[in-house]
Protein backbone atom coordinates (compact mmCIF):
# COMPACT_ATOMS: atom_id res chain seq x y z
CA UNK A 1 0.00 0.00 0.00
CA UNK A 2 2.53 2.40 0.76
CA UNK A 3 3.94 1.31 -2.34
CA UNK A 4 1.40 2.72 -4.22
CA UNK A 5 1.60 5.98 -2.31
CA UNK A 6 5.08 6.67 -3.67
CA UNK A 7 3.84 4.90 -6.73
CA UNK A 8 1.06 8.18 -6.89
CA UNK A 9 3.52 10.84 -5.72
CA UNK A 10 6.17 9.64 -8.24
CA UNK A 11 3.52 9.58 -11.10
CA UNK A 12 2.91 12.75 -10.17
CA UNK A 13 6.22 14.66 -10.39
CA UNK A 14 6.80 12.58 -13.68
CA UNK A 15 3.79 14.16 -15.14
CA UNK A 16 4.38 17.67 -13.80
CA UNK A 17 7.32 17.86 -14.87
CA UNK A 18 6.99 16.83 -18.40
CA UNK A 19 3.98 19.56 -18.65
CA UNK A 20 7.00 21.99 -18.16
CA UNK A 21 8.94 20.61 -20.96
CA UNK A 22 11.64 18.47 -18.89
CA UNK A 23 12.11 14.81 -17.93
CA UNK A 24 12.80 13.66 -14.26
CA UNK A 25 16.63 12.19 -14.96
CA UNK A 26 16.98 15.49 -16.95
CA UNK A 27 17.13 14.12 -20.66
CA UNK A 28 15.82 15.56 -23.38
CA UNK A 29 12.66 13.99 -24.96
CA UNK A 30 14.40 12.21 -27.57
CA UNK A 31 17.54 11.41 -25.84
CA UNK A 32 18.11 7.29 -24.24
CA UNK A 33 19.82 7.32 -21.48
CA UNK A 34 23.78 6.29 -21.34
CA UNK A 35 24.26 3.19 -23.10
CA UNK A 36 26.71 0.06 -22.79
CA UNK A 37 27.09 -3.27 -24.84
CA UNK A 38 29.54 -6.23 -23.72
CA UNK A 39 29.46 -9.36 -25.82
CA UNK A 40 30.59 -12.96 -24.86
CA UNK A 41 30.44 -12.85 -21.23
CA UNK A 42 29.00 -16.27 -21.04
CA UNK A 43 31.33 -18.78 -22.56
CA UNK A 44 28.85 -21.92 -22.58
CA UNK A 45 26.70 -20.33 -25.12
CA UNK A 46 27.96 -19.68 -28.70
CA UNK A 47 26.65 -16.01 -28.22
CA UNK A 48 25.89 -13.34 -25.81
CA UNK A 49 25.62 -10.08 -24.57
CA UNK A 50 25.00 -7.77 -21.98
CA UNK A 51 23.38 -4.39 -23.00
CA UNK A 52 22.54 -1.81 -20.22
CA UNK A 53 20.40 1.21 -20.81
CA UNK A 54 20.87 3.03 -17.75
CA UNK A 55 19.69 0.92 -14.67
CA UNK A 56 17.97 -1.57 -17.03
CA UNK A 57 19.99 -4.73 -17.81
CA UNK A 58 19.23 -7.75 -20.23
CA UNK A 59 21.65 -10.55 -20.61
CA UNK A 60 20.79 -12.24 -23.76
CA UNK A 61 22.59 -16.07 -24.85
CA UNK A 62 22.08 -17.74 -28.28
CA UNK A 63 22.40 -21.58 -28.38
CA UNK A 64 22.57 -23.67 -31.25
CA UNK A 65 21.66 -26.81 -32.43
CA UNK A 66 20.81 -28.66 -35.35
CA UNK A 67 17.07 -29.84 -35.74
CA UNK A 68 13.89 -30.20 -38.14
CA UNK A 69 13.23 -26.96 -40.53
CA UNK A 70 9.11 -26.09 -40.31
CA UNK A 71 7.56 -28.01 -43.19
CA UNK A 72 6.71 -24.83 -45.32
CA UNK A 73 10.94 -23.61 -45.31
CA UNK A 74 12.56 -27.17 -45.73
CA UNK A 75 15.81 -25.28 -46.81
CA UNK A 76 15.86 -22.74 -43.94
CA UNK A 77 17.41 -22.34 -40.74
CA UNK A 78 14.91 -21.69 -37.41
CA UNK A 79 14.79 -18.49 -35.01
CA UNK A 80 13.08 -19.45 -31.78
CA UNK A 81 12.84 -16.18 -29.17
CA UNK A 82 11.93 -16.48 -25.82
CA UNK A 83 11.86 -13.96 -22.59
CA UNK A 84 12.21 -14.66 -19.90
CA UNK A 85 11.30 -11.61 -16.65
CA UNK A 86 12.78 -13.57 -14.04
CA UNK A 87 11.45 -12.13 -10.19
CA UNK A 88 15.26 -11.35 -9.63
CA UNK A 89 14.54 -7.96 -11.94
CA UNK A 90 11.76 -6.41 -10.27
CA UNK A 91 9.78 -6.48 -7.23
CA UNK A 92 6.92 -6.85 -9.94
CA UNK A 93 7.77 -9.95 -11.61
CA UNK A 94 6.59 -13.40 -10.54
CA UNK A 95 8.16 -16.68 -10.62
CA UNK A 96 5.96 -19.13 -13.53
CA UNK A 97 5.18 -19.19 -16.77
CA UNK A 98 5.52 -16.61 -19.28
CA UNK A 99 2.96 -14.21 -19.48
CA UNK A 100 1.30 -11.95 -22.11
CA UNK A 101 4.26 -8.87 -21.34
CA UNK A 102 6.92 -11.42 -21.95
CA UNK A 103 5.54 -13.12 -24.69
CA UNK A 104 5.08 -10.07 -26.24
CA UNK A 105 8.65 -8.98 -25.23
CA UNK A 106 10.19 -12.01 -27.11
CA UNK A 107 7.42 -11.76 -30.36
CA UNK A 108 8.44 -8.16 -30.95
CA UNK A 109 12.35 -8.75 -30.63
CA UNK A 110 11.93 -11.83 -32.81
CA UNK A 111 9.72 -9.90 -35.52
CA UNK A 112 12.40 -7.63 -36.21
CA UNK A 113 14.94 -10.20 -36.14
CA UNK A 114 13.12 -12.52 -38.57
CA UNK A 115 11.59 -9.69 -41.09
CA UNK A 116 15.20 -7.18 -41.65
CA UNK A 117 16.75 -11.00 -42.20
CA UNK A 118 19.17 -10.31 -40.27
CA UNK A 119 20.45 -13.68 -39.82
CA UNK A 120 20.65 -15.46 -43.44
CA UNK A 121 19.00 -18.54 -43.05
CA UNK A 122 19.84 -20.12 -45.68
CA UNK A 123 23.16 -20.35 -45.08
CA UNK A 124 22.00 -22.07 -41.59
CA UNK A 125 20.53 -25.57 -43.73
CA UNK A 126 22.91 -28.80 -43.24
CA UNK A 127 20.12 -31.25 -44.95
CA UNK A 128 17.54 -29.82 -47.00
CA UNK A 129 14.18 -30.65 -44.94
CA UNK A 130 15.71 -33.10 -42.30
CA UNK A 131 18.26 -30.90 -41.13
CA UNK A 132 18.91 -27.34 -40.15
CA UNK A 133 20.62 -25.06 -37.39
CA UNK A 134 18.10 -23.87 -34.84
CA UNK A 135 19.03 -20.55 -32.98
CA UNK A 136 17.57 -20.19 -29.65
CA UNK A 137 17.38 -16.46 -28.04
CA UNK A 138 16.93 -16.61 -24.87
CA UNK A 139 16.14 -13.11 -23.69
CA UNK A 140 17.15 -13.07 -19.43
CA UNK A 141 15.96 -9.46 -18.15
CA UNK A 142 17.38 -8.70 -14.68
CA UNK A 143 17.20 -5.55 -13.90
CA UNK A 144 14.20 -3.85 -15.04
CA UNK A 145 14.10 -0.02 -14.94
CA UNK A 146 12.44 0.85 -17.90
CA UNK A 147 12.48 0.13 -21.47
CA UNK A 148 13.42 -3.69 -21.82
CA UNK A 149 12.03 -3.85 -24.77
CA UNK A 150 14.86 -1.79 -26.64
CA UNK A 151 17.50 -3.28 -24.30
CA UNK A 152 16.47 -7.02 -25.47
CA UNK A 153 16.51 -5.80 -28.94
CA UNK A 154 19.75 -4.75 -28.62
CA UNK A 155 20.88 -7.46 -26.92
CA UNK A 156 19.47 -9.80 -29.12
CA UNK A 157 21.29 -8.62 -32.31
CA UNK A 158 24.77 -7.85 -30.21
CA UNK A 159 24.82 -11.65 -28.52
CA UNK A 160 23.67 -12.58 -32.79
CA UNK A 161 27.15 -11.05 -34.23
CA UNK A 162 28.96 -12.74 -31.63
CA UNK A 163 28.15 -16.27 -31.94
CA UNK A 164 29.91 -19.03 -33.44
CA UNK A 165 27.97 -21.82 -35.29
CA UNK A 166 28.87 -25.00 -33.20
CA UNK A 167 29.80 -27.17 -36.59
CA UNK A 168 32.66 -29.15 -34.59
CA UNK A 169 30.65 -30.01 -31.65
CA UNK A 170 27.77 -31.76 -33.98
CA UNK A 171 30.67 -33.76 -35.88
CA UNK A 172 29.74 -30.82 -39.00
CA UNK A 173 32.80 -29.44 -39.85
CA UNK A 174 34.81 -26.32 -38.33
CA UNK A 175 33.00 -23.88 -36.23
CA UNK A 176 31.74 -20.30 -38.13
CA UNK A 177 30.54 -17.26 -37.27
CA UNK A 178 26.69 -16.90 -37.86
CA UNK A 179 26.21 -14.91 -40.86
CA UNK A 180 24.43 -12.05 -39.71
CA UNK A 181 23.58 -9.19 -42.73
CA UNK A 182 21.59 -6.55 -41.04
CA UNK A 183 21.27 -4.69 -37.72
CA UNK A 184 17.69 -4.18 -36.71
CA UNK A 185 17.66 -1.44 -33.93
CA UNK A 186 14.07 -1.53 -32.18
CA UNK A 187 12.97 2.39 -30.89
CA UNK A 188 10.23 2.54 -27.69
CA UNK A 189 8.71 5.69 -27.56
CA UNK A 190 6.18 6.76 -24.67
CA UNK A 191 3.24 9.14 -25.21
CA UNK A 192 2.70 10.54 -22.11
CA UNK A 193 0.79 14.16 -21.37
CA UNK A 194 0.72 14.01 -25.14
CA UNK A 195 4.43 14.40 -25.48
CA UNK A 196 6.38 11.53 -27.25
CA UNK A 197 9.53 10.68 -25.26
CA UNK A 198 12.10 8.07 -26.45
CA UNK A 199 13.33 5.45 -24.22
CA UNK A 200 10.99 5.45 -21.19
CA UNK A 201 12.59 4.88 -17.38
CA UNK A 202 10.38 2.70 -14.83
CA UNK A 203 8.96 5.68 -13.07
CA UNK A 204 8.05 7.27 -16.58
CA UNK A 205 6.69 3.56 -17.46
CA UNK A 206 4.73 4.23 -13.88
CA UNK A 207 2.75 7.32 -14.80
CA UNK A 208 2.03 6.25 -18.52
CA UNK A 209 1.57 2.61 -20.56
CA UNK A 210 1.45 4.10 -24.26
CA UNK A 211 4.18 2.26 -25.38
CA UNK A 212 4.81 2.35 -29.70
CA UNK A 213 8.47 0.40 -30.54
CA UNK A 214 9.24 0.46 -34.37
CA UNK A 215 12.05 -1.07 -35.76
CA UNK A 216 14.19 -0.31 -38.55
CA UNK A 217 16.92 -1.87 -40.43
CA UNK A 218 20.17 -0.58 -42.21
CA UNK A 219 18.14 1.28 -44.88
CA UNK A 220 15.95 3.10 -42.73
CA UNK A 221 13.09 0.45 -44.17
CA UNK A 222 10.77 -0.10 -41.29
CA UNK A 223 10.58 -3.64 -40.10
CA UNK A 224 8.34 -4.22 -37.36
CA UNK A 225 5.88 -2.22 -35.34
CA UNK A 226 4.01 -3.05 -31.90
CA UNK A 227 1.82 -0.54 -30.58
CA UNK A 228 1.05 -1.46 -26.95
CA UNK A 229 -1.36 -0.26 -24.55
CA UNK A 230 -4.70 1.15 -24.33
CA UNK A 231 -4.53 4.10 -25.88
CA UNK A 232 -5.64 5.69 -29.48
CA UNK A 233 -3.02 6.98 -31.33
CA UNK A 234 -3.17 10.28 -33.32
CA UNK A 235 -1.72 9.87 -36.83
CA UNK A 236 0.31 12.54 -36.18
CA UNK A 237 1.93 11.42 -33.38
CA UNK A 238 2.28 7.83 -35.28
CA UNK A 239 4.45 9.96 -38.24
CA UNK A 240 6.58 11.86 -35.42
CA UNK A 241 7.25 8.37 -33.73
CA UNK A 242 8.06 7.21 -37.29
CA UNK A 243 11.00 9.66 -37.82
CA UNK A 244 12.09 9.91 -34.25
CA UNK A 245 12.45 5.93 -34.48
CA UNK A 246 14.52 6.11 -37.42
CA UNK A 247 16.72 8.94 -36.59
CA UNK A 248 17.19 6.98 -33.22
CA UNK A 249 18.19 3.83 -34.69
CA UNK A 250 20.87 4.92 -36.86
CA UNK A 251 22.72 6.72 -33.63
CA UNK A 252 22.48 3.16 -31.96
CA UNK A 253 23.41 1.19 -34.79
CA UNK A 254 26.84 3.33 -34.92
CA UNK A 255 27.22 1.35 -31.35
CA UNK A 256 26.32 -1.81 -32.82
CA UNK A 257 29.20 -1.69 -35.35
CA UNK A 258 31.45 -0.93 -33.01
CA UNK A 259 31.03 -3.72 -30.67
CA UNK B 1 4.82 -29.11 -49.69
CA UNK B 2 2.51 -28.62 -51.86
CA UNK B 3 3.99 -28.21 -56.09
CA UNK B 4 2.40 -24.91 -55.97
CA UNK B 5 3.37 -23.70 -53.14
CA UNK B 6 6.88 -24.61 -54.28
CA UNK B 7 6.01 -23.08 -57.89
CA UNK B 8 5.31 -19.50 -55.80
CA UNK B 9 8.59 -19.67 -53.52
CA UNK B 10 10.29 -19.58 -56.69
CA UNK B 11 8.21 -17.29 -58.12
CA UNK B 12 6.54 -19.23 -60.57
CA UNK B 13 3.21 -18.33 -59.82
CA UNK B 14 2.21 -14.25 -59.78
CA UNK B 15 -0.33 -13.00 -56.67
CA UNK B 16 -0.77 -9.96 -58.74
CA UNK B 17 -1.86 -10.49 -62.43
CA UNK B 18 -2.33 -7.52 -64.76
CA UNK B 19 -2.87 -4.98 -62.11
CA UNK B 20 -5.50 -7.60 -60.40
CA UNK B 21 -5.04 -9.90 -57.29
CA UNK B 22 -5.55 -13.48 -57.81
CA UNK B 23 -9.44 -13.67 -56.27
CA UNK B 24 -10.03 -10.62 -59.11
CA UNK B 25 -9.92 -7.90 -56.47
CA UNK B 26 -8.56 -4.21 -56.69
CA UNK B 27 -5.76 -3.45 -54.42
CA UNK B 28 -8.48 -1.44 -52.19
CA UNK B 29 -11.28 -3.38 -52.11
CA UNK B 30 -11.95 -5.79 -48.69
CA UNK B 31 -13.02 -9.26 -49.32
CA UNK B 32 -17.05 -9.57 -48.99
CA UNK B 33 -17.89 -9.19 -45.27
CA UNK B 34 -21.41 -10.72 -43.63
CA UNK B 35 -21.88 -9.71 -40.16
CA UNK B 36 -25.14 -10.54 -38.02
CA UNK B 37 -25.33 -9.34 -34.50
CA UNK B 38 -27.45 -11.38 -31.50
CA UNK B 39 -26.38 -14.39 -32.74
CA UNK B 40 -25.81 -15.92 -29.24
CA UNK B 41 -28.69 -16.82 -26.78
CA UNK B 42 -27.52 -17.09 -23.46
CA UNK B 43 -24.08 -14.13 -24.28
CA UNK B 44 -25.37 -10.93 -23.37
CA UNK B 45 -24.12 -9.48 -26.92
CA UNK B 46 -23.04 -11.59 -29.60
CA UNK B 47 -21.97 -11.48 -33.27
CA UNK B 48 -21.28 -13.62 -36.19
CA UNK B 49 -19.08 -11.93 -38.69
CA UNK B 50 -17.43 -13.68 -42.19
CA UNK B 51 -14.65 -11.59 -43.62
CA UNK B 52 -13.69 -13.91 -46.99
CA UNK B 53 -13.16 -16.93 -45.66
CA UNK B 54 -12.60 -15.87 -42.06
CA UNK B 55 -15.66 -17.25 -40.13
CA UNK B 56 -15.81 -15.95 -36.52
CA UNK B 57 -18.09 -15.77 -33.64
CA UNK B 58 -17.80 -13.10 -31.03
CA UNK B 59 -19.77 -13.37 -27.36
CA UNK B 60 -19.76 -10.39 -24.29
CA UNK B 61 -20.40 -11.21 -20.75
CA UNK B 62 -20.60 -7.99 -18.61
CA UNK B 63 -20.61 -6.06 -16.71
CA UNK B 64 -20.90 -9.04 -14.34
CA UNK B 65 -18.72 -9.79 -10.90
CA UNK B 66 -15.11 -10.18 -11.40
CA UNK B 67 -14.10 -13.65 -10.17
CA UNK B 68 -11.27 -14.26 -8.79
CA UNK B 69 -12.12 -10.93 -6.96
CA UNK B 70 -8.76 -10.07 -6.43
CA UNK B 71 -8.80 -8.99 -9.95
CA UNK B 72 -11.34 -6.15 -8.99
CA UNK B 73 -10.70 -3.00 -9.45
CA UNK B 74 -12.11 -0.60 -7.65
CA UNK B 75 -12.47 2.54 -10.11
CA UNK B 76 -13.25 1.05 -13.29
CA UNK B 77 -14.23 -2.02 -15.24
CA UNK B 78 -11.19 -4.79 -16.03
CA UNK B 79 -11.84 -5.80 -19.51
CA UNK B 80 -10.84 -9.58 -20.80
CA UNK B 81 -10.30 -10.73 -24.41
CA UNK B 82 -9.60 -14.07 -25.53
CA UNK B 83 -8.75 -14.83 -29.05
CA UNK B 84 -9.03 -18.45 -29.48
CA UNK B 85 -8.70 -20.37 -32.85
CA UNK B 86 -10.62 -23.87 -32.96
CA UNK B 87 -8.43 -26.51 -33.68
CA UNK B 88 -10.00 -27.07 -37.18
CA UNK B 89 -9.69 -23.57 -38.02
CA UNK B 90 -6.99 -24.04 -40.00
CA UNK B 91 -4.56 -25.91 -42.50
CA UNK B 92 -2.99 -28.52 -40.07
CA UNK B 93 -5.02 -29.00 -36.74
CA UNK B 94 -4.37 -26.29 -34.22
CA UNK B 95 -3.44 -27.60 -30.91
CA UNK B 96 -6.04 -26.65 -28.70
CA UNK B 97 -5.66 -24.09 -26.21
CA UNK B 98 -4.23 -20.57 -26.21
CA UNK B 99 -0.56 -20.58 -27.88
CA UNK B 100 2.05 -17.22 -28.09
CA UNK B 101 0.72 -16.10 -31.05
CA UNK B 102 -3.29 -16.11 -29.56
CA UNK B 103 -1.86 -14.74 -26.47
CA UNK B 104 0.14 -11.94 -28.23
CA UNK B 105 -3.16 -10.89 -30.35
CA UNK B 106 -5.59 -11.45 -27.36
CA UNK B 107 -3.42 -8.80 -25.34
CA UNK B 108 -3.07 -6.11 -28.57
CA UNK B 109 -6.98 -6.81 -29.40
CA UNK B 110 -7.78 -6.45 -25.46
CA UNK B 111 -5.99 -2.98 -25.36
CA UNK B 112 -7.94 -1.93 -28.51
CA UNK B 113 -11.31 -2.04 -27.38
CA UNK B 114 -9.97 -0.60 -23.86
CA UNK B 115 -9.71 2.12 -25.30
CA UNK B 116 -13.15 2.99 -26.12
CA UNK B 117 -14.65 0.70 -23.65
CA UNK B 118 -16.72 3.42 -20.54
CA UNK B 119 -15.01 1.76 -18.01
CA UNK B 120 -14.58 4.47 -15.24
CA UNK B 121 -18.59 3.66 -15.36
CA UNK B 122 -18.44 0.36 -13.89
CA UNK B 123 -16.21 0.18 -10.88
CA UNK B 124 -15.08 -3.33 -9.58
CA UNK B 125 -17.44 -5.29 -12.64
CA UNK B 126 -15.67 -7.25 -15.63
CA UNK B 127 -16.61 -7.28 -18.92
CA UNK B 128 -15.53 -10.91 -20.94
CA UNK B 129 -15.47 -10.91 -24.58
CA UNK B 130 -14.54 -13.99 -26.04
CA UNK B 131 -13.88 -15.05 -29.78
CA UNK B 132 -14.15 -17.75 -31.38
CA UNK B 133 -12.19 -18.11 -35.12
CA UNK B 134 -13.79 -21.33 -36.60
CA UNK B 135 -12.09 -20.92 -39.78
CA UNK B 136 -8.95 -18.31 -40.20
CA UNK B 137 -8.02 -17.36 -43.65
CA UNK B 138 -5.21 -14.30 -42.71
CA UNK B 139 -6.65 -11.24 -40.89
CA UNK B 140 -8.48 -13.13 -38.28
CA UNK B 141 -7.59 -11.07 -35.59
CA UNK B 142 -8.99 -7.82 -38.01
CA UNK B 143 -12.28 -10.15 -38.33
CA UNK B 144 -12.03 -11.03 -34.48
CA UNK B 145 -11.93 -7.08 -33.52
CA UNK B 146 -14.88 -6.11 -36.17
CA UNK B 147 -16.89 -9.14 -34.39
CA UNK B 148 -16.41 -8.23 -30.84
CA UNK B 149 -17.00 -4.05 -31.37
CA UNK B 150 -20.54 -5.15 -32.84
CA UNK B 151 -20.95 -7.75 -30.05
CA UNK B 152 -20.19 -5.20 -27.46
CA UNK B 153 -22.57 -2.80 -29.20
CA UNK B 154 -25.27 -5.76 -28.62
CA UNK B 155 -24.14 -6.18 -25.42
CA UNK B 156 -25.14 -2.54 -24.52
CA UNK B 157 -22.00 -1.83 -23.10
CA UNK B 158 -21.18 1.66 -23.42
CA UNK B 159 -18.28 3.10 -25.92
CA UNK B 160 -16.78 6.13 -27.08
CA UNK B 161 -16.84 5.00 -30.70
CA UNK B 162 -17.00 1.60 -32.97
CA UNK B 163 -13.61 -0.61 -33.78
CA UNK B 164 -13.20 -1.03 -36.97
CA UNK B 165 -10.17 -3.17 -38.22
CA UNK B 166 -8.47 -4.21 -41.19
CA UNK B 167 -5.22 -5.08 -42.33
CA UNK B 168 -3.40 -3.50 -45.65
CA UNK B 169 -0.10 -6.34 -47.12
CA UNK B 170 2.72 -5.65 -49.62
CA UNK B 171 2.51 -7.96 -51.88
CA UNK B 172 5.22 -8.03 -55.11
CA UNK B 173 5.36 -4.08 -54.22
CA UNK B 174 1.64 -3.33 -54.49
CA UNK B 175 -0.04 -2.54 -51.08
CA UNK B 176 -3.01 -3.91 -51.03
CA UNK B 177 -6.17 -4.05 -48.82
CA UNK B 178 -7.91 -6.68 -46.19
CA UNK B 179 -4.83 -9.47 -47.87
CA UNK B 180 -6.01 -13.70 -48.36
CA UNK B 181 -3.77 -16.39 -46.76
CA UNK B 182 -1.70 -16.56 -49.91
CA UNK B 183 -1.04 -12.47 -49.88
CA UNK B 184 -0.12 -12.81 -46.26
CA UNK B 185 2.20 -15.81 -46.27
CA UNK B 186 4.35 -14.88 -49.51
CA UNK B 187 3.89 -11.31 -49.58
CA UNK B 188 6.76 -8.76 -47.97
CA UNK B 189 4.86 -6.97 -45.11
CA UNK B 190 1.55 -7.44 -42.91
CA UNK B 191 -0.07 -4.41 -41.29
CA UNK B 192 -3.27 -4.95 -39.16
CA UNK B 193 -4.90 -1.64 -38.07
CA UNK B 194 -7.76 -1.09 -36.00
CA UNK B 195 -9.19 2.45 -35.89
CA UNK B 196 -11.35 4.25 -33.31
CA UNK B 197 -14.06 5.47 -35.44
CA UNK B 198 -16.74 8.02 -34.02
CA UNK B 199 -19.84 9.61 -36.06
CA UNK B 200 -18.75 7.89 -39.37
CA UNK B 201 -15.49 9.91 -38.61
CA UNK B 202 -11.60 7.99 -38.47
CA UNK B 203 -10.53 9.92 -35.00
CA UNK B 204 -6.93 7.64 -34.09
CA UNK B 205 -5.07 4.41 -34.26
CA UNK B 206 -6.23 1.92 -31.61
CA UNK B 207 -4.29 -1.32 -32.74
CA UNK B 208 -1.23 -1.25 -34.70
CA UNK B 209 1.65 -3.99 -35.61
CA UNK B 210 3.13 -4.66 -38.38
CA UNK B 211 6.07 -7.15 -39.43
CA UNK B 212 7.71 -7.07 -42.73
CA UNK B 213 9.69 -4.83 -44.68
CA UNK B 214 8.32 -1.16 -46.13
CA UNK B 215 9.41 2.00 -46.32
CA UNK B 216 8.10 4.90 -44.06
CA UNK B 217 6.02 6.29 -47.35
CA UNK B 218 4.80 2.66 -48.01
CA UNK B 219 3.48 3.03 -44.59
CA UNK B 220 2.01 6.40 -44.50
CA UNK B 221 -0.12 5.15 -47.95
CA UNK B 222 -0.92 1.65 -46.11
CA UNK B 223 -2.53 4.31 -43.28
CA UNK B 224 -4.48 5.60 -45.73
CA UNK B 225 -5.79 2.40 -47.21
CA UNK B 226 -6.67 0.96 -44.00
CA UNK B 227 -8.33 3.97 -43.25
CA UNK B 228 -10.62 3.84 -46.16
CA UNK B 229 -11.33 0.27 -45.35
CA UNK B 230 -12.15 0.45 -42.01
CA UNK B 231 -14.82 2.87 -42.94
CA UNK B 232 -16.71 0.39 -45.23
CA UNK B 233 -16.24 -1.61 -42.66
CA UNK B 234 -18.09 0.40 -40.26
CA UNK B 235 -20.95 1.00 -42.38
CA UNK B 236 -21.39 -2.19 -42.31
CA UNK B 237 -21.58 -3.11 -38.65
CA UNK B 238 -23.79 -0.40 -37.76
CA UNK B 239 -26.26 -1.73 -40.52
CA UNK B 240 -25.88 -5.39 -38.54
CA UNK B 241 -26.94 -3.74 -35.50
CA UNK B 242 -29.58 -1.70 -36.71
CA UNK B 243 -31.03 -4.48 -38.66
CA UNK B 244 -30.97 -6.48 -35.18
CA UNK B 245 -32.90 -4.03 -33.39
CA UNK B 246 -35.51 -3.16 -36.68
CA UNK B 247 -36.45 -6.84 -36.05
CA UNK B 248 -36.82 -6.98 -32.25
CA UNK B 249 -39.25 -3.95 -33.03
CA UNK B 250 -41.31 -5.55 -35.17
CA UNK B 251 -41.81 -8.77 -32.98
CA UNK B 252 -42.59 -6.99 -30.18
CA UNK B 253 -45.74 -5.28 -31.78
CA UNK B 254 -46.79 -8.80 -33.03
Amino acid sequence: MSEDIVLDIRKDYVLSKLREGERIDGRKFNEYRPIEIRTGLIEKAEGSALVKIGNTQVIVGIKMQPGEPFPDTPDKGVIITNAELVPLASPTFEPGPPDENSIELARVVDRGIRESEAIDLNKLCIEEGKKVWLVFIDIHAIDDDGNLMDASALAAISALLNTRVPAEKFGLGDDYPLPVRDLPVAVTSLIIEDKVIVDPCKDEENASKNFITITTDSNDNIVAIQKSGSYLLTEEKFYEVIDLSIEKAREIRKLLKEV
Amino acid sequence: MASEDVKRLKGEIKLIVDGKRLDGRAFDELRPIKIEAGVLKRADGSCYLEMGKNKVVAAVYGPREVHPRHLQDPIKAVVRYRYNMAPFSVEERKRPGPDRRSIEISKVSREALEAVIMKELFPRCGIDVFVEVLQADAGSRTACLNAASVALVDAGVPMRGMISSVAVAKVEGHLVLDPTKEEDFYGEADIPFAFFIRNDKIESIALLQMDGRVTKSELMEALQMAKKGALEIYRMQKEAIKSRYIIEEADENE
